[in-house]
């Protein structure tokens, strides 16, 4: 493997990190799931979904540690919320809805295709080895998360008012997967420019939607802001559960 | 509050190309798209196959075990169906 | 596990077990080593008896998700945390796997649901002791596991054929659940001094309790010897136990932790180890559901499902739907 960030000051250690952090609090809320699923199949399902977004986070918080002679453990136990970089959509509770749970898997996932897509012909070959197998994983996500949204939508009334909101409810969170920040374009060649996924992937989502007989949500976008650290709640206490026994006893071994 | 279960398929797997298709369980599923996507999830979480067949539970005709006598016993004493009911002069080779 | 209780799909009665051979000609396939399939005749007790601890074992291995999975979110190392998500979501598959095991002879996993959440059936009550430090992750894997391997493994040659190919599998995937128990005790024990006080304490908590899941001494356990005739159990809860022992306690040595019983002791002229007298009026209590933690769990339990309710409905809801179109279409 390669060390990012000669020259470019950790730039492309930054951009790992934010995939990375992505991908690791989405994992935290897939593993919620596990035993608490609708049925015993969908625990195995949320439960390889989780692993995949692990193994993912863990393969790019290693690379973007390997810059500052960081371990992912560092990385994932030893900051502090304002420090993550993940964008706000993965960080929001599901509440222990299934529709909520359904929703973002199939934007974000929708989203993780197009870019793994691109990424995997990065300059950075460490990136675009992550992508290459990260793509085929996120392309199950997506077509798990196409599944349900499509019985839910189209399944009873309940179900349909359910899905309807939790399409609402992740819908304001969309935009910022999208935004610019200072980092891209920066990095030509290796980074993926995020504006350029919007259209894929709000076509794809937009097609399922349709299908699923749900109506695509005209609600105003929610402030971004979490590639630069900034945060919600949801994050806040989720990293108080996750890095607690860690930070109780730091530097010893697991 | 007792929910309809979901129906039960009949799940076959491929282990690897070259091989037939054997069965390795069942699980439930709304569907035969979802059931095929569960038996992935369930049944070849440690690569163990490279083919997924899915068949409805209901849908499978069988033999019944009252009838296995006269199913299967005929074919016991068809000894000359196997190889090894030939005798073979010595030093003959490749038959 | 195909079409046994789907009585349209099969054409020719299975024979009448009031047939006077019947019981005669089961026994002897019994005797023989011989397995029972699913559209067999069999005598009702043994198909009752087979349910109710096929069941129960599959109904202990989903409410034993829950002390472990409220470890997953908190597991203080990203590899910890996977290979734990991974260890829990094979025990949903492998609750899945002996719910179809049970199903084919003739009930529905709805219903075995519905019996556990209503309490007409019981889980294992190993579940129902809490998982307060990081340590327990370790023990349960050492211990718990390690015992429920014990007890699994002669399954894997009991008499009905799809318990025991279901177990099969089961202790198949097993194999990692124990090892990574163990290496999170060897962890913490050789760690700091507060680790290897955590995982002492934790091996002290469940060490009793998991020599309780092999269940009452033999003179004491009425089910167990007509489970043996009909080749469903192969050992007694007491050989089993005393395997567990001679292969736990060697283990306990090489983690560096002691087992909090002063009687346990290798016994050269037996090559075994003794172990002292098991207080099993706890274990009664928390079978009885006193214990610890016994309310919790089925409230987590029949909280999920009931919150799965709708997603269940709304897909069957759709199938029906699609498969209406299709059929006109």
């Amino acid at each position: 493997m390669n060390t990012p960030g000669q020259g470019r000051a950790g730039d492309v250690a930054i951009y790992a990190l934010g995939l990375g952090d992505d991908a690791l609090v989405l994992a935290q809320r897939m593993g919620e799931w596990i035993a608490s699923a609708p049925e015993l199949e969908e625990d195995v399902a949320l439960g390889n979904i989780g692993l995949d977004l692990l193994g993912q986070a863990r393969a790019l918080l290693t690379y973007a540690g390997s810059a500052d002679g960081r371990t992912e453990d560092d990385l994932a136990y030893l900051r502090g919320a304002d420090e993550f970089c993940n964008v706000l959509l993965v960080e929001r509770p599901d509440d222990g809805d299934f529709a909520h749970c359904v929703a973002r898997l199939l934007v974000f996932s929708a989203y993780q295709a197009e870019l793994y897509a691109r990424l995997a012909s990065s300059g950075d070959e460490t990136l675009s080895a992550v992508a290459a197998k990260a793509v085929k994983e996120v392309a199950y996500h997506r077509d798990h998360a196409t599944q349900w949204a499509l019985r839910l939508g189209d399944g009873t009334e309940e179900s349909h008012r359910r899905m309807q909101a939790g399409l609402d409810a992740v819908w304001p969170y969309v935009d910022e997967l999208f935004a610019a920040d200072e980092l891209e374009p920066g990095l030509p060649g290796v980074a993926v420019d995020p504006a350029e996924l919007r259209e894929p992937t709000v076509a794809y989502v937009s097609g399922v939607v349709g299908r699923a007989t749900l109506a695509v949500p005209d609600v105003p976008a929610a402030p971004g802001g979490g590639r630069a650290g900034r945060h919600t709640d949801a994050l806040v206490s989720m990293l108080a559960e996750m890095q607690g026994l860690a930070r109780a006893m730091p530097g010893v071994t697991w | 509050m007792t929910t309809r279960d979901w129906p039960l398929w009949e799940v076959f797997v491929r282990a690897r190309r070259g091989l037939s298709h054997s069965h390795v369980g069942s699980l439930h599923a709304p569907d035969a798209e979802m059931a095929v996507r569960n038996a992935r999830d369930v049944f070849t979480r440690r690569e163990e196959g490279v083919s997924i067949w899915v068949v409805p539970a209901a849908a499978i005709s069988a033999s019944s075990p009252d009838e296995k006598d006269a199913f299967f016993d005929p074919a016991a004493d068809k000894v000359y169906r196997h190889p090894t009911f030939y005798s073979v002069p010595a030093g003959v080779e490749h038959l | 596990m195909y079409g046994n209780h789907d009585t349209t799909s099969v054409p020719v009665e299975a024979p009448a077990a009031d047939d006077p051979t019947f019981d005669r000609d089961f026994m002897a396939l019994i005797d023989d080593d011989g397995r029972v399939e699913p559209r067999d005749a069999m005598p009702d007790a043994y198909r009752r008896g087979l349910v109710r601890q096929i069941a129960q074992h599959a109904h202990s291995e989903i409410i034993g998700m829950q002390p472990e999975g409220s470890w997953i979110g908190r597991a203080p190392s990203l590899k910890r945390k996977a290979i734990l998500m991974a260890k829990v979501q094979d025990e949903a598959g492998h609750g899945l796997y002996l719910y179809a095991a049970a199903e084919t002879l003739g009930v529905d996993r709805a219903d075995l649901l519905d019996r556990l959440h209503t309490g007409r059936q019981k889980y294992s009550s190993i579940f129902n002791y809490p998982t307060p430090t990081w340590a327990d992750i370790g023990a349960i894997g050492w211990l718990v596991d390690g015992a429920a391997i014990t007890n699994q493994v002669p399954i894997t040659k009991c008499s009905y054929g799809p318990y025991a190919r279901a177990m099969v599998r089961i202790c198949k995937e097993e194999s990692f659940h124990q090892r990574q128990g163990f290496e999170i005790l060897h962890t913490l024990s050789h760690g700091s001094p507060q680790q290897h006080a955590m995982a002492q304490d934790a091996v002290d908590r469940w060490w009793w309790p998991s020599l309780m899941m092999f269940g009452p001494p033999d003179d004491d356990s009425p089910n167990s010897a007509r489970s043996m005739r009909w080749g469903i159990k192969r050992f007694s809860n007491d050989e089993l136990r005393q395997r567990f022992v001679d292969m736990t306690a060697p283990q306990s040595h090489a983690l560096g932790l002691s087992l909090p019983d002063p009687e346990l002791a290798f016994d050269a002229l037996t090559g075994h180890w003794r172990y002292g007298e098991i207080d099993f009026t706890e274990l009664f209590e928390v079978i009885k559901g006193n214990g610890p933690l016994n309310a919790q769990r089925m409230a987590h339990r029949t909280d999920a499902h009931e919150r799965g309710d709708w997603v269940r409905e709304a897909a069957l809801g759709y199938a029906a739907k699609h498969a209406r179109t299709e059929a006109v279409a």
